[in-house]
């Protein structure tokens, strides 16, 4: 989590074009000191005092909640967070893009819920009661052994052919166990379900996790662990020959680095955290099915991971806490409010975000944006009655608000479908135009995003959430490819 | 763009060969009914290939002039594919068409094309460009996320269910019978896809081969920064390149619902992933291996399917990817790429 502490050769800063010259270089000292108290602080601190900070940061704000919300919220966190370590060790540290690494995540669920559990499948039954820690053992080390034969195709592939053969290993993965499979041994699209809860027991004790808070705090435990692991190998040599042979492959190769074995190993250690997390997973859900394994997980882990910043520990339990919150919240049996409540801070966000360097056009915009909704709300009210009457979702303490600022017809659908696709375009015309013409045309897309929001998104939050989700992974790349915590690429020509 | 006559030459003889020991196994060893079944199954391979072979010419050209990986492309087919249900829908429908059926086909691949055109436009555009001197991830992710935005907007739109397309209504159920009625079936709608996929195949070879556009395009692929030397405006070339892969992409989305006669959201991504399955094992970059390629690939999952099952065919597919990469990352005609330092 610290690999910000010991100066590294590329300075942490916004990437702009002119990084890497020497102007840039003798600015470096000038631009720490222009950083904000908090975060220098944060990168003097020794690793230990990032950990003591941290814990209770992560553990704390769960423990009032409910078991229903520590199984949503915590435990989601607290899984994506280990999953995002995982893969940051393979995209982070050695820089190779594993798009199957969903699979690692799955074939650790299903060994254990294969290992622990009676199961009756084509004729076959397979009843295998063993004790957690073997299970949770076996599917780590199996998962670190298939992690090796995948990445032993890193050998001979470079950069997109391998992200291509490890996608089609994640989808051959799903195939498998949805369909494919002759054995019976993963059940088909039924998946296995009922399975034992996390049982240890050696030497004629047991000990047993069935909680969910039980697995919140084993999982918490985890977390740690690997956050500690992770820290030690970042800056061990091997970690540091990752990160070389991420930078240039052939400049590491000879300086007597063994570039091959050093990616075969990110591979295989990547998936053994994978593996980790799938059979704690599978306990806690008591069961696999095979659609927890699919392309939507993994654009989660990924967002995850590019939210946080890839390469920074601490900024994958950053990113883990925003993806599943807002994840969580845009849940179709999360109360609609909660949802509502999140997009319109976001709004507001957005809106200051675009308008930082002027206070004034900012002003502009937020009056002209409350006054156009209500403008429009009292034409319409006159001229089409219709457009106004429909009702408010689920409004709670939004609804007088909305009501009279949003549009509502009383049958949207159509309606919402086409201010959906002009919003595509509105926001498309807001990246291109600057200055006064930005002030111009924020109000109405603000006004539109209000109108679709109501009438469709809020509707399918379920779906919202990866439209989203797939918005932020662009515009992310587009503008701050390094996320929270990572360090900006230096990149010289 | 491809490798030399003699080694093109050797893939394709050793490609011959293995084709040749699989009809015979096919023919005289398979329990199912010999010449009749093959060559029906060869028959749907075909009509299948020839629109993977239009999906993989988008991904090649995208990959031959940017060296990116345009996982939307697939997605981008989808869209196409809902734009000419769009058109079939507002002209009446395959039962009662308003205009004439030869007509209306012909104005869904055009709305389709150029829908899906202008969407590779804009994808490129806010996408793409401004990672134009990114690391080599950053647009991968990119894609992804374009990928996932287009899919889960469709279903936000248009909901879950499949929308019926009934392309054998439009076109016809009849079709020619080869060698009495028990032998092999090739319905009119087939002939249709495969002479369609043909047209736009020449078409594209000819707009790279003979036209200035196709020139500039060859040199942007070959050397950027040479090229922008030159006088040629690469943004602009790279531009037009997403538009034509795009368009040939929508056909190829348009003729995936009429031969499947059913879409939904997530049709483009295995038809993308079986489309790139394609370009990687022609040989990705090169145009004539993308054609080859879309034929292979359509042929395995024909075959798999009749012989094996539907489950298997996808896996047996992805098999022969990973395969491919394995042992011949270049592919059949592409040439192996050589690291400068």
């Amino acid at each position: 989590m610290a690999d910000t502490s010991p100066p590294t050769p590329e300075p942490p800063a916004a990437a702009t074009a002119q990084i890497g010259v020497d102007s840039w270089v003798s600015e470096e000292d000038q631009r720490r000191e222009g950083r904000k108290w908090l975060g220098r602080t944060w990168e003097r601190l020794p690793p230990a005092g990032k950990l003591a900070l941290l814990t209770p940061a992560i553990a704390v704000p769960f423990l009032p909640l409910s078991e229903a919300n520590i199984y949503n919220y915590g435990l989601f966190i607290l899984i994506y967070a280990l999953l995002a370590l995982g893969l940051n060790v393979v995209v982070g540290f050695a820089g190779l893009l594993d798009l199957g690494y969903v699979a690692f995540f799955g074939f650790g669920a299903y060994i254990y819920a294969f290992l622990s559990g009676t199961h009756h499948e084509k004729g076959h039954v397979y009843t295998h009661h063993w004790a957690a820690q073997w299970s949770i053992l076996t599917a780590v080390v199996m998962c670190a052994v298939i992690g090796l034969f995948l990445g032993s195709s890193s050998r001979r592939l470079l950069g997109d052919y391998l992200a291509i053969v490890t996608l089609f290993f994640g989808q051959a993965f799903v195939v498998f166990t949805n369909s494919a499979d002759p054995y019976g041994i993963t059940n088909g699209s039924n998946g296995l379900g009922n399975i034992d809860p996390l049982r240890f027991f050696a030497f004629g004790a047991s000990f047993t996790v069935s909680s969910t808070r039980g697995y919140y705090w084993f999982l918490f435990g985890c977390v740690i662990v690997v956050l500690i692991v992770l820290h030690l190998l970042s800056e061990s040599r091997t970690g540091r020959a990752w990160k070389a042979s991420r930078e240039d492959p052939l400049a590491a190769e000879m300086m007597g680095m063994p570039v091959n074995r050093l990616k075969i190993m990110a591979f295989s250690f990547g998936a053994a955290i994978a593996g980790l997390a799938g059979s704690v997973f599978a306990a806690a859900q008591t069961g696999a099915f095979p659609q927890n394994f699919g392309t939507q997980v993994l654009i989660l882990i990924y967002a995850v991971v590019i939210l946080g910043g890839t390469g920074s520990l601490t900024g994958m339990l950053a990113g883990a806490t925003a993806i599943i919150v807002s994840f969580q919240v845009l849940d179709s049996t999360s109360p609609p409010n909660n949802a509502r409540t999140l997009f319109y801070l976001s709004l507001v966000v957005g809106v200051v975000v675009i308008f930082k360097k002027s206070r004034a056009q900012m002003a502009v915009a937020v009056a002209s944006t409350v006054a156009l909704g209500f403008a429009l709300h009292a034409i319409v009210h006159e001229v089409w009655p219709r457009g106004t009457s429909g009702q408010v979702t689920s409004g709670g303490y939004l609804t007088g608000a909305i009501k009279h600022w949003v549009l509502l017809p009383t049958n949207p659908n159509r309606l919402a479908v086409y201010g959906y696709l002009a919003l595509i375009v509105l926001v498309i015309t807001i990246v291109q135009l600057k200055g006064w013409w930005r002030v111009a045309v924020v109000p109405p897309t603000i006004v539109l995003t209000a109108f679709v929001w109501e009438n469709l998104l809020i509707q399918q939050p379920a779906v919202t959430r990866y439209v989203l989700f797939g918005v932020l992974l662009i515009a992310l790349m587009a503008t701050r490819p390094q996320g929270l915590f990572g360090t900006a690429k230096v990149e010289i020509a | 763009m491809s490798s030399t006559p003699r080694q093109a030459l050797g893939n394709l003889a050793g490609l011959g060969v293995l084709l040749a020991i699989w009809v015979f196994y096919a023919v005289y060893f398979s329990p199912t009914q010999g010449w009749t079944f093959f060559l029906q199954l060869t028959v749907d391979g075909i009509i299948l290939g020839s629109i993977y072979a239009l999906i993989a010419l988008g991904y090649s050209m995208v990959y031959g002039i940017l060296k990116l990986l345009n996982f939307a492309h697939g997605d981008v087919a989808m869209i196409g594919a809902f734009i000419g249900f769009g058109v079939l829908t507002l002209l009446g429908g395959p039962l009662s068409p308003a205009i004439p059926v030869v007509a209306l086909v012909a104005c869904m691949f055009v709305v389709a094309m150029l829908g899906s055109g202008f969407l590779g436009l804009a994808i490129e555009r806010f996408a793409y460009r401004p990672l134009r001197d990114a690391p080599r991830i950053a647009p991968l992710i990119s894609a992804l996320g374009v990928a996932f935005f287009l899919e889960n907007s469709v279903l936000l739109l248009f909901g879950a269910n499949y929308r019926n397309y009934d392309g054998y209504d439009l076109i016809s159920y009849n079709g020619i019978h080869l060698g009495g009625s028990a032998g092999v079936f090739v319905s009119y709608l087939g002939v249709m896809v495969i002479t369609g996929a043909l047209l736009l195949m020449v078409g594209l070879v000819a707009l790279v081969r003979w036209t200035r556009f196709g020139k500039a395009m060859r040199a942007v692929s070959f050397d950027r920064e040479a090229a922008a030397m030159m006088g040629i405006d690469p943004d602009r070339v790279i531009a037009t390149t997403f538009f034509v892969g795009s368009a040939l992409g929508g056909a190829a989305g348009v003729m995936f619902g009429l031969v499947y006669s059913q879409i939904y959201y997530l049709v483009g991504f295995l038809a993308g992933l079986k489309g790139f399955t394609a370009a990687v094992v022609g040989g990705i970059g090169s145009i004539p291996g993308a054609m080859l390629g879309g034929l292979l690939v359509g042929l395995v999952e024909s075959w798999a399917k009749g012989y094996l099952n539907g489950n298997v065919a996808d896996l047996v597919v992805f098999g022969i990817l990973i395969g491919v990469m394995l042992i011949r990352p270049q592919g059949l005609l592409g040439t192996p790429a050589l690291q400068k330092v």
